[in-house]
């Protein structure tokens, strides 16, 4: 735990202590049931919340458009297909397309990839979430959310060995617990949070 | 055990100067996990070790090389961009003589397989000569074969129909134990050979040209250096099929094509 920590529980909706840990990019993961949780969290994120984010969620269907138009709904920021070479920008959300992977350069650049599907995934949450993690180190944010599979918890892992930050979808809430459950398992994360209070810690950390 | 920077860097030299293989310009986000993973996959337990194994092991090399680059290909893949080329490519190249077609990043040959099957459907097959090159002897040898695992055949099965096959795709080819081996006609008359778009020429004009999740690996001056060749390459009026992420952006050529699929990534040289 650092600055970030979790200060009361004492009421029902915890209380966040201000960060003063700066962050350069959040990545929220997710699987079966994490296109509500997703757009519950965007619904209650700031207009003006300044840090990109990163979204990689399992599903079948390859509609792009209709992804980045559902949540472009919830959202003041700007959502869009992540694609490849263009430079991680604040302001931005990026939907990583079903059947790539997502990678991530050292110059902050992203790079789409069809390689083996890993967790039985593609995109692969561990894949971004690790890409990340050796990228931004104490300056990302990783988020687990509701699922059916163990994607994401050697990510979140690499995340916290990185000295970033981790935070997983309270699994007794979820609609699928393993996802989380297992991201719990993997490290020691920071938070562990109902979906309104994810947007709320978003809401009150700073950008870089 | 993961590798370094330096050690990262040390590894592309090598590759460079003792095989010629120069990587400079590929995405190194994903060439250092495919280093890592090789490293997991076979226990390599120190840099040293790898090092030492790619600069004198030639069958490890072999084998490292198809690592590397990312070998992951599926027939009919996108099945609605094959029945884009069906219904918009296919007849224009009906009109030719003699039809030339490159794959360039062939891998192991299935979409060398998929556009066969297309061809001999609409009755063009016997006046196609399909090209199909790699940088890596192995997966041409694996294309060469014509041989497949049994278990991807239901999904490709699948994609063959979306795409508006024709016929049953199991008429293609005869299972034996876990594998299956497609119609030797369908290869007759594919060339398969080893090409390096990063270091090689233009070898012949075609009147198609596939390049599908290559480019997504190669910064923007490796893919200006491809555009120019494939340019070069095509016929007047030949088209351009890429990957469904893939665009002519970075491509000083793109005023000389005009598209004829926006989504599913298909382009005609113009002038």
């Amino acid at each position: 735990m650092d600055e970030d920590e979790l200060i009361s529980t004492s009421t029902k909706r915890p209380v966040f202590k201000k960060g003063r840990k700066k962050y350069e990019l959040v990545v929220i993961g997710g699987s079966a049931g994490s296109i509500d949780a997703v757009l519950k969290i965007l619904k209650n994120l700031r207009a003006d919340f300044a840090i990109p984010i990163i979204i990689v969620l399992h599903r079948k269907a390859s509609h792009e458009e209709f992804f980045v138009s559902i949540f472009q709904k919830k959202t003041a920021l700007k959502v869009k297909e992540a694609e490849g070479h263009e430079t991680i920008l604040p302001g931005f959300i990026y939907v990583v397309p079903s059947d790539y992977h997502l990678l991530i350069e050292d110059d902050k650049t992203l790079t789409l990839d069809v390689s083996e599907k890993v967790n039985y995934s593609r995109p692969s949450i561990d894949i971004t979430l690790e890409c990340a993690a050796d990228v931004f180190k104490e300056r990302l944010i990783g988020v687990i959310l509701t699922g059916a599979n163990a994607d994401g918890a050697k990510g979140l892992a690499r995340i916290k060995s990185q000295s970033g930050f981790a935070i997983v979808q309270n699994p007794a809430t979820a609609e699928v617990d393993t996802m989380p459950k297992e991201a719990i398992k993997s490290t020691a994360v920071d938070h562990i949070l109902e979906l309104e209070d994810i947007a709320r810690f978003l809401n009150g950390i700073d950008a870089r | 055990m993961e590798i370094t920077e330096p050690d990262f860097e040390m590894l592309l030299q090598d590759i460079l100067q003792t095989y010629g293989y120069d990587f400079k310009n590929y995405s190194r986000a994903s060439l250092k996990r495919r280093i890592n993973r090789t490293i997991a996959m076979e226990r390599i337990p120190s840099f040293a070790e790898l090092r030492y194994k790619t600069l004198r092991d030639a069958d490890f090399f072999a084998y490292f090389l198809e690592e590397l680059t990312v070998n992951v290909s599926e027939m009919f893949r996108d099945p609605y961009f094959y029945k884009s080329l069906r219904t918009h490519v296919l007849p224009v190249l009906a009109t030719h003589p003699h039809i030339r077609i490159w794959h360039a990043g062939c891998s192991t040959g299935e979409e060398v397989f998929s556009m066969a099957i297309m061809l001999q459907e609409e009755g063009l097959l016997d006046r196609s000569i399909q090209y199909a090159t790699d940088i890596n002897q192995d997966v041409l040898e694996k294309a060469r074969s014509g041989i497949f695992e049994l278990s991807t055949m239901k999904a490709y099965s699948e994609n063959y129909n979306l795409s508006g096959g024709k016929a049953n795709f199991s008429d293609y080819y005869t299972a034996r134990y876990d594998k299956v081996v497609f119609n030797k006609e369908l290869s007759k008359k594919a060339v398969f050979s080893i090409h390096n778009l990063v270091s090689d020429e233009s070898f012949n004009e075609f009147h198609l040209i596939l390049c599908r999740n290559v480019l997504i690996y190669f910064d923007k001056d490796l893919q200006k250096r491809v555009f120019k060749l494939f340019t070069d390459s095509l016929n007047p009026l030949g088209f351009l099929a890429l990957g469904s992420k893939e665009s002519l952006i970075f491509s000083e050529q793109k005023d000389q094509f005009k598209p004829v699929d926006k989504k599913e990534k298909i382009w005609m040289k113009t002038s």
